[in-house]
């Protein structure tokens, strides 16, 4: 499963960081980064919630 | 009691982020009816953030404004009557009228309108004058800043912020006249107004406080700007983003209540029945802070629809009773590379605010707003993540002692 993030997307307010604190931060420039290099897959409900929670869909979950 | 009406129609009138969130919030709970989404502007949903800074930067073409792609919108299956507004709506007959004269009849319908900007009046002929609202306005005044022209921005809010960030970016000389004493004081208080009034001075804006717009003067293009302390702006190209009207001309005597906007209970309802309000042009009372105010942020214009799709499939018999909408506002804003960052409701009150946080190295700042003893607003600039628990913090209710002592 890959994740990706749209940088121009995210306005940073962090609702991803809020439903999925282990697998998202706020990075200095106020776009959210993913905190893991591989995504577990019995991690694929908190990243999708993540993914659901973003108000502009920046997350995007691959696989 | 009363039948309820079924519902099969529902309307939605603004063909922008609240309206097409709502339409979105209704398929997924599995509405299955008919969705007309009326729009005054030719263009499906875009997105107007962008719109004064990657677009206006060129970093944008306009087609990456779209809120959906072609296929998210076919998958909606949603009626489309763009490039004409709605210009009269019966809440007895349940229908609305549109500028062509024909009518569209709904069961409910959803009112996101959104607002137009506040208009400095000037001679019509005169070219070089322009307000910031449509992807329209943002697309002449790309063209405009492409011919390097000396700029006076009127207004130090947000839009006028990013407007000058862009122009100084393009190395171009920018006026800013702002009627304030410091830029943003209303809302931030005058010390947090200062702070985003110094990143204009350390840009090389020339900013004019205290001074408001007496005229627009040239021949035929814009010239110079004329201010009311008597002094004169060489510009040919003026941006004024002096505030936002709600929309709501075409509502006056249809009987819905207007009041600075179209005026809802805490549910999204208007004083009609089967009709709703969301995003902009929305005025409530917030209980989270105890004050009725419109918000004219793109969070709330998302999470307002969601709510008042709630409250409309309730209404209707098709989902449970809606909680009242209580949001914590929540604005951002870039400008020279800075990202600014407001939840809540900031006082302007020089007491009422307190700075927590302060890293000359990253140039980030962390304020907090308080009102009484509870925590009700936070200010961050280039501090993104330390946003972030105030936020809950403030829904939350926080007392500011609790607040403070969070470090
Ligand atoms: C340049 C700019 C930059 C912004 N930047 C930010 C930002 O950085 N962060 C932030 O939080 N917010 C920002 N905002 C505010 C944010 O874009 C708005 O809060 C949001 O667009 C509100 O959405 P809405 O759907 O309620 O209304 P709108 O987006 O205003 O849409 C209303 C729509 O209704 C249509 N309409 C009006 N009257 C009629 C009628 N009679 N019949 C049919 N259609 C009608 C209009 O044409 C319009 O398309 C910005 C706004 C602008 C203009
Ligand atoms: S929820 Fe979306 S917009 Fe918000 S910080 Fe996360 S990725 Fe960015």
């Amino acid at each position: 499963m890959e994740i990706t993030v749209d940088p121009d997307k995210c306005c940073g307010y962090g609702d991803c960081v809020l439903t999925a604190p282990e697998l998202f931060d706020l990075g200095g420039d106020g776009v959210a980064v993913l905190l893991v290099e591989e995504v577990r897959e019995d991690q694929r409900a908190d990243v999708e919630a993540a993914a659901a929670s973003c108000p502009v869909a920046a997350i995007v979950v691959h696989g | 009691m009363a039948e309820r009406p079924r519902l099969r129609r529902v309307a939605i009138v603004g063909a922008s982020l609240a309206g097409i969130t709502a339409a979105e919030s209704l398929r997924a709970r599995g509405f299955r009816g008919d969705i007309t989404m009326l729009g005054a502007e030719r263009h499906r949903p875009y997105d107007r953030p962008p719109l004064s800074k990657h677009l206006l930067s060129g970093g944008w073409a306009a087609d990456r404004t779209q809120l959906r792609s072609t296929e998210a919108l076919a998958g909606l299956d949603l009626e489309w009557r763009l490039g004409q507004p709605a210009v009269w709506l019966d809440p007895v007959a349940r229908d609305i009228t549109l500028a062509d004269g024909s009518t569209l009849g709904y069961d409910a319908a959803l009112l996101c309108t959104g607002t137009t900007a506040r208009q400095i009046p000037h001679p019509a002929q005169l070219s070089g004058v322009h307000t910031l609202r449509t992807l329209d306005d943002a697309l002449a005044i790309r063209t405009a800043l492409d011919r390097s022209p000396r700029v006076a921005v009127v207004g130090g809010g947000f839009i006028g912020a990013e407007v000058a960030a862009e122009a100084r970016r393009r190395g171009l000389s920018v006026t800013m006249v702002e009627a304030l004493p410091v830029p943003m004081s209303r809302g931030l208080g005058q010390r947090m107004g200062q702070l985003c009034a110094d990143l204009h001075l350390r840009h090389g804006v020339d900013v004019r406080c205290g001074v408001t717009v007496r005229a627009f003067e040239g021949d035929r293009r814009l010239q110079r700007v004329l201010l009311s302390d008597g002094a004169t702006v060489d510009a040919d190209l003026a941006v004024v983003g002096i505030g936002s009207v709600p929309a709501t001309d075409w509502l006056s005597g249809s009987g819905i209540e207007l009041d600075d906007g179209v005026v809802c209970d805490p549910f999204c309802r208007t004083s009609a029945p089967g009709v709703y309000a969301a995003g902009d042009v929305a005025r409530w009372h917030n209980g989270l802070f105890g004050v009725r105010a419109r918000i004219e942020h793109w969070t709330n214009a998302r999470e307002q629809a969601i709510a008042a799709v709630g409250t409309m499939l309730a209404d209707y018999g098709a989902g449970d009773a809606p909680a009242p909408y209580s949001p914590v506002p929540y604005v951002w804003s870039d400008q020279y590379g800075s990202r600014i960052q407001v939840a809540g409701r900031p006082s302007p009150h020089a007491d009422a605010v307190r700075v927590i946080h302060r890293d000359d190295a990253t140039d980030a700042t962390v304020a907090v707003y308080r009102d009484g003893d509870t925590l009700v607003g936070a200010l961050a600039v280039n501090a993104p993540k330390l946003l972030l628990p105030y936020r809950r913090m403030i829904a939350a209710r926080t007392r500011w002692e609790d607040a403070l002592a969070v470090r």
